[in-house]
Protein backbone atom coordinates (compact mmCIF):
# COMPACT_ATOMS: atom_id res chain seq x y z
CA UNK A 1 0.00 0.00 0.00
CA UNK A 2 1.08 3.50 -0.67
CA UNK A 3 2.14 5.28 2.47
CA UNK A 4 0.32 8.33 3.66
CA UNK A 5 2.48 11.34 4.16
CA UNK A 6 3.84 14.30 2.39
CA UNK A 7 6.62 15.36 0.11
CA UNK A 8 8.53 18.55 0.62
CA UNK A 9 9.33 20.53 -2.47
CA UNK A 10 12.32 22.64 -1.47
CA UNK A 11 12.27 24.60 -4.68
CA UNK A 12 8.91 26.16 -4.15
CA UNK A 13 8.57 25.87 -0.43
CA UNK A 14 5.37 23.91 -0.70
CA UNK A 15 4.31 20.94 1.30
CA UNK A 16 2.51 18.37 -0.75
CA UNK A 17 0.45 15.47 0.44
CA UNK A 18 -1.38 12.51 -0.94
CA UNK A 19 -4.83 13.16 -2.30
CA UNK A 20 -6.66 11.56 0.54
CA UNK A 21 -4.75 13.64 3.06
CA UNK A 22 -5.42 16.62 0.93
CA UNK A 23 -9.14 16.31 0.56
CA UNK A 24 -9.81 17.23 4.16
CA UNK A 25 -6.84 19.51 4.60
CA UNK A 26 -8.08 21.46 1.62
CA UNK A 27 -5.13 23.71 1.29
CA UNK A 28 -1.81 22.00 0.71
CA UNK A 29 0.02 23.53 -2.20
CA UNK A 30 0.71 22.15 -5.61
CA UNK A 31 -2.23 19.84 -5.77
CA UNK A 32 -4.97 20.06 -8.32
CA UNK A 33 -8.10 18.00 -8.01
CA UNK A 34 -9.80 17.40 -11.31
CA UNK A 35 -12.77 15.54 -12.59
CA UNK A 36 -15.04 15.36 -15.53
CA UNK A 37 -17.16 17.94 -13.78
CA UNK A 38 -14.62 20.66 -13.18
CA UNK A 39 -11.32 21.65 -11.76
CA UNK A 40 -10.28 23.01 -8.41
CA UNK A 41 -6.82 24.01 -7.31
CA UNK A 42 -5.62 24.87 -3.87
CA UNK A 43 -3.04 27.26 -2.49
CA UNK A 44 -0.51 26.39 0.20
CA UNK A 45 -1.91 27.07 3.64
CA UNK A 46 -0.73 24.20 5.80
CA UNK A 47 -2.90 21.81 7.73
CA UNK A 48 -3.24 19.25 10.46
CA UNK A 49 -1.15 16.45 9.18
CA UNK A 50 -1.85 13.87 11.85
CA UNK A 51 -5.60 13.85 11.49
CA UNK A 52 -5.24 13.98 7.74
CA UNK A 53 -3.07 10.89 7.68
CA UNK A 54 -5.61 9.00 9.73
CA UNK A 55 -8.33 10.07 7.40
CA UNK A 56 -6.16 9.21 4.41
CA UNK A 57 -5.63 5.70 5.69
CA UNK A 58 -9.34 5.23 6.19
CA UNK A 59 -10.15 6.48 2.72
CA UNK A 60 -7.36 4.41 1.21
CA UNK A 61 -8.87 1.34 2.85
CA UNK A 62 -12.18 2.24 1.30
CA UNK A 63 -10.46 2.63 -2.05
CA UNK A 64 -8.79 -0.73 -1.72
CA UNK A 65 -12.13 -2.33 -0.95
CA UNK A 66 -13.54 -0.73 -4.08
CA UNK A 67 -10.55 -2.16 -5.91
CA UNK A 68 -10.61 0.52 -8.58
CA UNK A 69 -8.37 3.41 -7.60
CA UNK A 70 -4.78 3.63 -8.67
CA UNK A 71 -2.09 6.10 -9.51
CA UNK A 72 0.32 6.60 -12.33
CA UNK A 73 3.26 8.88 -13.00
CA UNK A 74 3.64 11.30 -15.91
CA UNK A 75 7.06 12.41 -17.12
CA UNK A 76 7.47 14.66 -20.11
CA UNK A 77 9.84 16.50 -22.40
CA UNK A 78 13.09 14.90 -21.34
CA UNK A 79 14.79 16.12 -24.56
CA UNK A 80 17.64 13.68 -24.29
CA UNK A 81 20.54 15.00 -26.41
CA UNK A 82 19.83 18.68 -25.76
CA UNK A 83 22.87 20.79 -24.95
CA UNK A 84 22.61 24.23 -23.40
CA UNK A 85 24.49 24.89 -20.18
CA UNK A 86 22.77 28.22 -19.70
CA UNK A 87 19.40 26.52 -19.28
CA UNK A 88 20.49 23.14 -17.92
CA UNK A 89 24.11 22.46 -16.99
CA UNK A 90 23.04 18.96 -15.94
CA UNK A 91 21.53 18.00 -19.29
CA UNK A 92 23.19 14.57 -19.12
CA UNK A 93 22.05 13.89 -15.59
CA UNK A 94 18.52 15.21 -15.19
CA UNK A 95 16.75 12.21 -16.70
CA UNK A 96 18.74 9.83 -14.51
CA UNK A 97 17.80 11.88 -11.45
CA UNK A 98 14.14 11.81 -12.45
CA UNK A 99 14.27 8.03 -12.86
CA UNK A 100 15.85 7.76 -9.42
CA UNK A 101 13.15 10.03 -7.97
CA UNK A 102 10.38 7.87 -9.41
CA UNK A 103 12.10 4.73 -8.13
CA UNK A 104 12.30 6.39 -4.73
CA UNK A 105 8.56 6.99 -4.37
CA UNK A 106 7.16 5.33 -1.28
CA UNK A 107 4.71 3.37 -3.32
CA UNK A 108 5.38 2.55 -6.93
CA UNK A 109 2.76 3.59 -9.49
CA UNK A 110 0.75 1.11 -11.52
CA UNK A 111 2.40 2.47 -14.66
CA UNK A 112 4.34 5.39 -16.08
CA UNK A 113 3.72 7.56 -19.12
CA UNK A 114 6.20 9.71 -21.01
CA UNK A 115 4.23 12.34 -22.92
CA UNK A 116 6.68 13.06 -25.72
CA UNK A 117 9.89 14.78 -26.68
CA UNK A 118 11.86 11.94 -25.18
CA UNK A 119 14.78 13.09 -27.32
CA UNK A 120 15.90 16.42 -28.71
CA UNK A 121 15.58 16.64 -32.45
CA UNK A 122 18.42 16.18 -34.91
CA UNK A 123 18.62 16.11 -38.69
CA UNK A 124 20.94 13.11 -38.46
CA UNK A 125 18.93 9.90 -38.40
CA UNK A 126 21.83 7.96 -36.91
CA UNK A 127 22.16 10.43 -34.04
CA UNK A 128 18.38 10.35 -33.51
CA UNK A 129 18.49 6.58 -33.08
CA UNK A 130 21.50 6.81 -30.77
CA UNK A 131 19.63 9.27 -28.58
CA UNK A 132 16.58 7.02 -28.49
CA UNK A 133 18.72 4.05 -27.56
CA UNK A 134 20.38 5.97 -24.76
CA UNK A 135 17.04 7.25 -23.51
CA UNK A 136 15.70 3.71 -23.59
CA UNK A 137 18.68 2.47 -21.58
CA UNK A 138 18.08 5.05 -18.84
CA UNK A 139 14.30 4.54 -18.78
CA UNK A 140 14.84 0.79 -18.44
CA UNK A 141 16.14 1.48 -14.92
CA UNK A 142 12.62 2.35 -13.79
CA UNK A 143 11.40 -0.19 -11.29
CA UNK A 144 7.95 -0.11 -12.84
CA UNK A 145 8.08 -1.98 -16.09
CA UNK A 146 4.74 -0.93 -17.53
CA UNK A 147 5.70 2.23 -19.37
CA UNK A 148 3.68 3.92 -22.12
CA UNK A 149 5.61 6.15 -24.48
CA UNK A 150 4.32 9.00 -26.60
CA UNK A 151 6.22 10.83 -29.31
CA UNK A 152 6.84 14.55 -29.41
CA UNK A 153 7.63 16.57 -32.49
CA UNK A 154 11.32 16.41 -31.60
CA UNK A 155 11.14 12.61 -31.75
CA UNK A 156 8.91 12.10 -34.72
CA UNK A 157 8.29 15.08 -36.99
CA UNK A 158 11.37 14.83 -39.17
CA UNK A 159 10.93 11.15 -40.06
CA UNK A 160 7.16 10.86 -39.50
CA UNK A 161 7.80 8.70 -36.45
CA UNK A 162 9.79 5.95 -38.15
CA UNK A 163 12.60 5.73 -35.59
CA UNK A 164 10.24 6.26 -32.66
CA UNK A 165 8.10 3.31 -33.69
CA UNK A 166 11.15 1.09 -33.96
CA UNK A 167 12.17 1.86 -30.38
CA UNK A 168 8.93 2.59 -28.57
CA UNK A 169 6.04 1.18 -30.57
CA UNK A 170 2.92 2.69 -32.05
CA UNK A 171 2.26 6.41 -32.28
CA UNK A 172 -1.43 6.15 -31.39
CA UNK A 173 -3.05 3.40 -29.38
CA UNK A 174 -5.37 2.67 -26.49
CA UNK A 175 -5.11 0.73 -23.29
CA UNK A 176 -7.40 0.12 -20.35
CA UNK A 177 -6.54 0.15 -16.68
CA UNK A 178 -8.89 -0.57 -13.80
CA UNK A 179 -11.91 0.89 -15.51
CA UNK A 180 -10.26 3.89 -17.17
CA UNK A 181 -9.91 3.93 -20.95
CA UNK A 182 -6.68 5.60 -22.07
CA UNK A 183 -6.35 6.98 -25.59
CA UNK A 184 -2.97 8.04 -26.95
CA UNK A 185 -3.31 10.65 -29.70
CA UNK A 186 -0.45 11.41 -32.08
CA UNK A 187 -0.32 15.09 -33.02
CA UNK A 188 3.37 15.24 -33.86
CA UNK A 189 4.40 12.75 -36.55
CA UNK A 190 2.89 15.11 -39.11
CA UNK A 191 5.27 18.10 -39.13
CA UNK A 192 2.20 20.28 -39.61
CA UNK A 193 0.95 19.26 -36.16
CA UNK A 194 -2.25 17.64 -37.28
CA UNK A 195 -4.04 14.57 -36.02
CA UNK A 196 -5.28 13.86 -39.51
CA UNK A 197 -8.46 12.36 -40.93
CA UNK A 198 -7.27 8.76 -40.67
CA UNK A 199 -6.47 8.98 -36.96
CA UNK A 200 -9.64 10.93 -36.29
CA UNK A 201 -11.66 8.11 -37.88
CA UNK A 202 -9.75 5.63 -35.71
CA UNK A 203 -10.58 7.70 -32.63
CA UNK A 204 -14.27 7.92 -33.48
CA UNK A 205 -14.42 4.17 -34.09
CA UNK A 206 -12.84 3.57 -30.70
CA UNK A 207 -15.20 5.97 -28.93
CA UNK A 208 -18.31 4.34 -30.37
CA UNK A 209 -17.50 1.25 -28.29
CA UNK A 210 -17.65 3.22 -25.03
CA UNK A 211 -20.44 4.25 -22.70
CA UNK A 212 -20.99 8.00 -22.61
CA UNK A 213 -20.04 8.07 -18.91
CA UNK A 214 -16.91 5.91 -19.38
CA UNK A 215 -13.88 7.46 -17.62
CA UNK A 216 -11.54 8.43 -20.43
CA UNK A 217 -8.02 9.79 -20.20
CA UNK A 218 -6.45 11.20 -23.34
CA UNK A 219 -2.67 11.33 -23.49
CA UNK A 220 -1.05 13.49 -26.11
CA UNK A 221 1.95 15.75 -26.65
CA UNK A 222 0.69 19.07 -27.93
CA UNK A 223 -2.29 20.89 -26.48
CA UNK A 224 -5.43 19.92 -28.37
CA UNK A 225 -6.84 23.43 -27.91
CA UNK A 226 -5.39 26.74 -29.07
CA UNK A 227 -3.32 27.54 -26.01
CA UNK A 228 -0.93 29.89 -27.82
CA UNK A 229 -0.91 29.45 -31.61
CA UNK A 230 1.64 32.27 -31.89
CA UNK A 231 4.06 30.00 -30.02
CA UNK A 232 3.04 26.88 -31.91
CA UNK A 233 1.25 25.64 -28.78
CA UNK A 234 -1.71 24.13 -30.54
CA UNK A 235 -2.83 21.23 -32.72
CA UNK A 236 -4.01 22.46 -36.08
CA UNK A 237 -7.06 20.18 -36.15
CA UNK A 238 -7.25 19.63 -32.39
CA UNK A 239 -10.79 20.97 -32.25
CA UNK A 240 -11.97 17.96 -34.25
CA UNK A 241 -10.63 15.70 -31.48
CA UNK A 242 -12.30 17.78 -28.79
CA UNK A 243 -15.56 17.69 -30.75
CA UNK A 244 -15.36 13.90 -30.95
CA UNK A 245 -14.79 13.68 -27.18
CA UNK A 246 -17.49 16.16 -26.15
CA UNK A 247 -20.36 13.65 -25.97
CA UNK A 248 -18.44 11.75 -23.28
CA UNK A 249 -18.95 13.13 -19.81
CA UNK A 250 -15.74 12.01 -18.09
CA UNK A 251 -12.77 13.02 -20.22
CA UNK A 252 -9.46 14.37 -18.97
CA UNK A 253 -6.42 15.19 -21.11
CA UNK A 254 -2.81 15.06 -19.96
CA UNK A 255 -0.17 16.44 -22.28
CA UNK A 256 3.35 17.93 -22.45
CA UNK A 257 5.08 20.19 -24.99
CA UNK A 258 4.93 23.46 -23.08
CA UNK A 259 7.35 22.53 -20.25
CA UNK A 260 5.16 23.83 -17.44
CA UNK A 261 1.90 23.20 -15.65
CA UNK A 262 -1.18 24.58 -17.29
CA UNK A 263 -4.79 23.78 -16.49
CA UNK A 264 -7.55 24.57 -18.91
CA UNK A 265 -11.15 23.60 -19.54
CA UNK A 266 -12.83 23.19 -22.92
CA UNK A 267 -16.41 22.72 -21.84
CA UNK A 268 -16.38 19.85 -19.36
CA UNK A 269 -13.03 18.48 -20.61
CA UNK A 270 -10.00 19.29 -18.45
CA UNK A 271 -6.56 19.65 -20.05
CA UNK A 272 -3.40 19.47 -17.90
CA UNK A 273 0.11 20.02 -19.19
CA UNK A 274 3.15 18.71 -17.33
CA UNK A 275 6.48 20.23 -16.45
CA UNK A 276 9.45 19.20 -18.55
CA UNK A 277 12.66 17.49 -17.49
CA UNK A 278 15.21 19.50 -19.45
CA UNK A 279 14.32 23.18 -19.38
CA UNK A 280 11.37 25.33 -18.39
CA UNK A 281 9.52 27.68 -20.71
CA UNK A 282 7.75 30.94 -19.87
CA UNK A 283 4.01 31.18 -19.34
CA UNK A 284 2.03 31.40 -22.58
CA UNK A 285 2.54 34.76 -24.33
CA UNK A 286 4.09 36.24 -21.18
CA UNK A 287 7.19 37.45 -23.02
CA UNK A 288 7.66 38.78 -26.56
CA UNK A 289 9.73 35.79 -27.68
CA UNK A 290 9.48 32.23 -26.44
CA UNK A 291 12.80 30.97 -25.12
CA UNK A 292 13.96 28.54 -22.40
CA UNK A 293 14.16 30.04 -18.92
CA UNK A 294 17.80 30.34 -17.80
CA UNK A 295 19.07 27.99 -15.11
CA UNK A 296 18.85 29.42 -11.61
CA UNK A 297 21.98 28.38 -9.71
CA UNK A 298 20.30 29.31 -6.44
CA UNK A 299 17.46 26.90 -7.17
CA UNK A 300 18.75 24.08 -9.39
CA UNK A 301 16.10 22.21 -11.41
CA UNK A 302 13.55 24.91 -10.67
CA UNK A 303 10.62 24.58 -13.03
CA UNK A 304 11.46 20.97 -13.83
CA UNK A 305 9.68 17.98 -12.43
CA UNK A 306 7.19 15.20 -12.89
CA UNK A 307 3.82 14.39 -11.40
CA UNK A 308 1.84 11.63 -9.86
CA UNK A 309 -1.78 11.29 -10.81
CA UNK A 310 -4.17 9.47 -8.56
CA UNK A 311 -7.29 8.20 -10.24
CA UNK A 312 -10.47 7.78 -8.27
CA UNK A 313 -12.21 5.82 -10.94
CA UNK A 314 -15.83 5.83 -9.81
CA UNK A 315 -15.85 9.60 -9.55
CA UNK A 316 -13.63 10.04 -12.61
CA UNK A 317 -11.47 12.31 -10.47
CA UNK A 318 -7.75 12.75 -10.79
CA UNK A 319 -5.47 14.32 -8.26
CA UNK A 320 -2.26 15.76 -9.62
CA UNK A 321 0.72 16.16 -7.33
CA UNK A 322 3.76 17.90 -8.77
CA UNK A 323 7.07 16.41 -7.68
CA UNK A 324 10.58 17.80 -7.96
CA UNK A 325 13.51 16.17 -9.76
CA UNK A 326 15.55 16.19 -6.57
CA UNK A 327 14.55 16.49 -2.95
CA UNK A 328 16.40 18.89 -0.69
CA UNK B 1 -33.68 43.13 -91.04
CA UNK B 2 -30.07 43.31 -92.14
CA UNK B 3 -29.84 46.84 -90.77
CA UNK B 4 -31.20 45.74 -87.39
CA UNK B 5 -28.71 42.85 -87.18
CA UNK B 6 -25.84 45.19 -88.07
CA UNK B 7 -26.99 47.66 -85.43
CA UNK B 8 -27.23 44.89 -82.83
CA UNK B 9 -23.68 43.71 -83.58
CA UNK B 10 -22.41 47.28 -83.26
CA UNK B 11 -24.05 47.69 -79.87
CA UNK B 12 -22.73 44.35 -78.61
CA UNK B 13 -19.23 45.15 -79.87
CA UNK B 14 -19.23 48.52 -78.15
CA UNK B 15 -20.48 46.98 -74.92
CA UNK B 16 -17.76 44.33 -75.00
CA UNK B 17 -15.10 46.95 -75.64
CA UNK B 18 -16.27 49.07 -72.72
CA UNK B 19 -16.32 45.99 -70.47
CA UNK B 20 -12.76 45.08 -71.46
CA UNK B 21 -11.55 48.61 -70.80
CA UNK B 22 -13.14 48.62 -67.34
CA UNK B 23 -11.67 45.20 -66.56
CA UNK B 24 -8.21 46.33 -67.59
CA UNK B 25 -8.52 49.47 -65.48
CA UNK B 26 -9.68 47.43 -62.50
CA UNK B 27 -6.68 45.10 -62.87
CA UNK B 28 -4.18 47.91 -63.13
CA UNK B 29 -5.82 49.66 -60.16
CA UNK B 30 -5.57 46.54 -57.97
CA UNK B 31 -1.97 45.99 -58.98
CA UNK B 32 -1.16 49.54 -58.02
CA UNK B 33 -2.52 49.12 -54.49
CA UNK B 34 -1.14 45.64 -53.80
CA UNK B 35 1.79 45.56 -51.42
CA UNK B 36 4.09 42.89 -52.80
CA UNK B 37 6.80 41.46 -50.56
CA UNK B 38 9.42 38.97 -51.67
CA UNK B 39 10.67 36.68 -48.95
CA UNK B 40 12.91 33.65 -48.63
CA UNK B 41 12.62 30.88 -46.08
CA UNK B 42 15.31 28.45 -44.99
CA UNK B 43 16.30 26.65 -41.81
CA UNK B 44 15.69 28.53 -39.52
CA UNK B 45 14.91 32.01 -40.73
CA UNK B 46 12.83 34.19 -42.98
CA UNK B 47 14.41 37.02 -44.91
CA UNK B 48 13.23 39.65 -44.34
CA UNK B 49 11.83 38.75 -40.94
CA UNK B 50 10.36 42.17 -40.29
CA UNK B 51 7.89 43.59 -42.75
CA UNK B 52 5.65 46.63 -42.68
CA UNK B 53 2.40 47.00 -44.62
CA UNK B 54 -0.57 49.34 -44.70
CA UNK B 55 -3.91 48.52 -43.18
CA UNK B 56 -6.72 47.98 -45.63
CA UNK B 57 -4.50 47.43 -48.65
CA UNK B 58 -4.07 43.97 -50.16
CA UNK B 59 -0.80 42.25 -49.31
CA UNK B 60 0.94 39.67 -51.46
CA UNK B 61 3.88 37.83 -49.91
CA UNK B 62 5.81 35.66 -52.33
CA UNK B 63 7.89 33.20 -50.32
CA UNK B 64 10.58 31.01 -51.83
CA UNK B 65 11.91 28.12 -49.76
CA UNK B 66 15.61 27.61 -50.23
CA UNK B 67 15.79 24.16 -48.66
CA UNK B 68 12.76 22.21 -47.45
CA UNK B 69 9.07 22.51 -46.73
CA UNK B 70 8.33 25.21 -44.20
CA UNK B 71 5.17 26.97 -43.15
CA UNK B 72 4.13 30.58 -42.81
CA UNK B 73 1.40 31.57 -40.42
CA UNK B 74 0.16 34.73 -38.77
CA UNK B 75 -2.30 33.24 -36.28
CA UNK B 76 -3.79 36.51 -35.14
CA UNK B 77 -4.74 37.42 -38.70
CA UNK B 78 -5.74 33.84 -39.55
CA UNK B 79 -3.22 33.73 -42.39
CA UNK B 80 -1.27 30.59 -43.23
CA UNK B 81 0.34 28.73 -46.08
CA UNK B 82 2.71 25.89 -46.66
CA UNK B 83 6.04 27.04 -48.05
CA UNK B 84 7.24 24.34 -50.41
CA UNK B 85 10.56 24.36 -52.24
CA UNK B 86 10.44 25.28 -55.91
CA UNK B 87 8.03 27.88 -57.21
CA UNK B 88 7.19 30.89 -55.03
CA UNK B 89 4.40 30.32 -52.51
CA UNK B 90 1.97 33.20 -52.71
CA UNK B 91 0.20 34.40 -49.59
CA UNK B 92 -2.61 36.96 -50.09
CA UNK B 93 -4.52 38.81 -47.42
CA UNK B 94 -5.76 42.26 -46.53
CA UNK B 95 -4.94 43.33 -42.98
CA UNK B 96 -8.02 44.82 -41.37
CA UNK B 97 -6.38 46.04 -38.19
CA UNK B 98 -3.22 47.90 -37.32
CA UNK B 99 -0.62 46.53 -34.91
CA UNK B 100 2.35 44.22 -34.62
CA UNK B 101 1.77 40.55 -35.38
CA UNK B 102 4.08 37.58 -35.12
CA UNK B 103 4.54 35.07 -37.88
CA UNK B 104 6.31 31.75 -37.64
CA UNK B 105 7.01 28.46 -39.36
CA UNK B 106 4.35 25.90 -38.47
CA UNK B 107 5.80 22.89 -40.26
CA UNK B 108 8.37 21.44 -37.88
CA UNK B 109 11.72 21.78 -39.63
CA UNK B 110 14.45 20.90 -37.11
CA UNK B 111 16.33 22.00 -34.05
CA UNK B 112 15.92 25.73 -34.69
CA UNK B 113 12.28 25.49 -35.69
CA UNK B 114 11.01 27.32 -32.63
CA UNK B 115 13.14 30.32 -33.53
CA UNK B 116 11.94 30.61 -37.12
CA UNK B 117 9.81 33.65 -36.52
CA UNK B 118 9.23 37.19 -37.74
CA UNK B 119 7.13 40.27 -37.26
CA UNK B 120 4.51 41.93 -39.43
CA UNK B 121 3.78 45.56 -38.63
CA UNK B 122 0.50 46.91 -39.97
CA UNK B 123 0.30 50.70 -39.99
CA UNK B 124 -2.66 52.97 -40.58
CA UNK B 125 -2.94 54.27 -44.14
Amino acid sequence: MRKSGSIIDPQEGLVRSSRRDFIKLAGLGGVVLVSGFGLRSYAAEGGERGSASQLGSAMKKMGAEKGGDFYFVQLSDTHWGFEGPAVNPDAQGTLEKAVAAVNGLDEQPDFIVFTGDLTHTTDDDKVRRERMKRFQDIASRLKVKTVHYLAGEHDASLDQGEAFQKFFGKLNYTFDHKGVHFIVIDNVSDPAATVGDKQLAWLKADLTKLRKEQPIVVLTHRPLFDLAPDWDWATRDGQTVIDALMPYSNVTVFYGHIHQENHHMTGHIAHHSAKGLMFALPAPMSVPKKAPIPWDATAPYKGLGFRDIEAEVKKAEYEITELPVVKA
Amino acid sequence: MNMNRKRLLEVLGATLLVALIFAARARSGAAATEQVIHMTAKKFEYSPNEITVKKGQPVVIEIVSLDRKHGFTIPELKVRSDVKPGAPNVVRFTPDKAGTFNFHCDNFCGSGHEGMTGTLVVVEE
